[in-house]
């Protein structure tokens, strides 16, 4: 693979109490590109990128085997801080999932969290998240409006701003756009491929022709097993395992 | 899982079988109005070209709404898009027939240069790469498809021995008998074209099946 491996899974294997539910995966994901996880529900693609920034470790009786990297350098390392991991790799979930505050304090709050306390900063970096989730200039005349009053597609993009206002380094997406429209789900998918210049990312989606539009890798995940990986215009066109090949043309899944 | 988009790829697959039939009848009749001089035969086969000029658009257009309203993926992607080419390589096919078919009402009325002996050679040729084309495309069957792209040479040679013959012993010789020279020498051309569409689409078929691209690379036949 021509490109340069932001992350690293090597030989992960991970079980909630007795259910094996990742076997041996390895996968990179690499810097700048976007990279599509795929697979019928329960085929453990959730469970794979929530792995990238330690959130399963919050889930009691898990075990994990392999290694996860980051830019080379072990994530579960026992030196290594969960919340620094989580700042640098960040993530938006499938429901948009705004603090009850003000648009300006909701992306504010990571800042402060992360101990910036300058005003001047904290303001510019609200205006420039906001700017680069191509939220800005829908909401800049109410910025101390309440979040719960936007859309669920502005909602959606004002999480990504709040993710990104921690400057990460990749950005995780669990099914951005389950609970969007197709106009706000278009929006979304054309402010990754945006954000894939500066970020890495990594999506879980449901919907293949997006996986398809924004990524260019994709992995086929099956009952914990990392089917195929590929760039996605193979995937798409010419996978080479049968398995992929149902599922990518509906045939199950 | 049973899925309805199946019967539509089932149903696009009969018609391109009957788009197939209807190209093979008229290059067979074409050759027949050459061979026998049959002026009606000839006058048959340009006028059956506005129905499968009719079921080019037709087969074009589902092939549209199919992509359109499906989004499909690998094997049923590159089916489609098989088809979508097919169509017009065969679409082509048949112009080419009506085009010996009116070569041979130019020639028809008067007595034939020679007797024809690589022509119809090379009409065998055609007939067989354009019918095996279409039986690998429905049977999903490579070694056909590659045994078409690779008869293609002889038709080539054939096309030169035919060319050759008529501009050298004929043409260059006596200038008086171009006008009966010249629609003989377009009929090998046009033929030599037919099975260079067949070779088209015998590629196309081993893409469909196996997603390699052997067009402009002739290496990865082998």
């Amino acid at each position: 693979m021509p490109d340069n491996a932001k992350m690293k899974a090597e030989k992960v294997d991970f079980f909630y109490g007795p259910r094996h539910a990742l076997k041996g995966i390895d996968l990179d994901i690499c810097e700048n590109r976007v990279t599509a996880i795929i697979g019928p529900s329960g085929c453990g693609k959730s469970t794979f990128i929530r792995l990238l920034n330690r959130m399963n470790e919050l889930i009691p009786n898990t075990i994990l085997k392999g290694k996860i990297s980051l830019d080379g350098r072990d994530i579960f390392d026992p030196s290594v801080d969960p919340v620094e991991i989580r700042r640098r790799v960040g993530m938006v979930f499938q429901k948009p999932n705004p603090f009850p505050k003000s648009i300006f304090e909701n992306i504010a709050y990571g800042l402060k969290v992360n101990g910036v306390s300058s005003r001047k900063i904290i303001e510019e970096r609200v205006v420039k998240s906001l700017q680069e989730a191509a939220l800005w200039h829908e909401i800049k005349d109410r910025i101390n409006d309440n979040a719960l009053k936007l859309s669920g597609g502005q909602q959606q993009r004002l999480c990504i701003a709040r993710c990104l206002a921690v400057e990460p380094e990749v950005i995780l997406f669990d099914e951005p756009c389950a609970s969007l429209d197709p106009v706000s789900t278009q929006k979304i998918e054309e402010l990754i491929l945006q954000l894939k210049k500066d970020y890495t990312i990594a999506i879980v989606t449901h919907n293949m022709q997006q996986a398809a539009r924004v990524s260019d890798y994709t992995g086929f995940f099956l009952l914990g097993e990392l089917i195929e990986f590929d760039r996605t215009q193979r995937i798409f066109t010419a996978p080479s395992d049968k398995r992929t090949e149902d599922y990518v043309t509906g045939r199950f899944g | 899982m049973q899925r309805h988009f199946d019967e539509e790829l089932k149903s696009l697959n009969a018609q391109i079988l009957k788009m197939g039939a209807m190209t093979e009848e008229a290059i067979m009749d074409s050759v027949k109005a050459l061979k026998q001089q049959d002026k009606e035969m000839a006058s048959k086969v340009v006028n059956s070209d506005k129905r499968i000029d009719m079921m080019e658009l037709e087969i074009e257009e589902r092939c549209l709404e199919m992509l359109a309203l499906y989004q499909p993926a690998a094997i049923d992607l590159r089916f489609i898009t098989t088809a979508l080419k097919l169509n017009n390589e065969l679409e082509r096919i048949a112009d080419l027939a009506v085009d010996v078919a009116q070569r041979v009402l130019e020639i028809v009325d008067k007595p034939l240069l020679k007797p024809l002996v690589d022509i119809p050679k090379l009409c065998v040729i055609a007939q067989n790469m354009v019918r095996q084309s279409i039986d690998a495309f429905v049977n999903r069957d490579i070694e056909l498809a590659r045994k078409v792209v690779l008869s293609d040479s002889e038709a080539d040679k054939l096309k030169s021995l035919v060319q050759n013959e008529l501009v050298n012993d004929f043409m260059a010789k006596d200038g008086s008998t171009a006008p009966r020279a010249v629609p003989l020498l377009l009929i090998a051309r046009h033929l030599e074209r037919i099975c260079d569409h067949a070779t088209n689409i015998a590629e196309d078929v081993i893409y469909m099946v196996q997603a390699k691209v052997v067009k402009h690379h002739p290496e990865k036949l082998q």
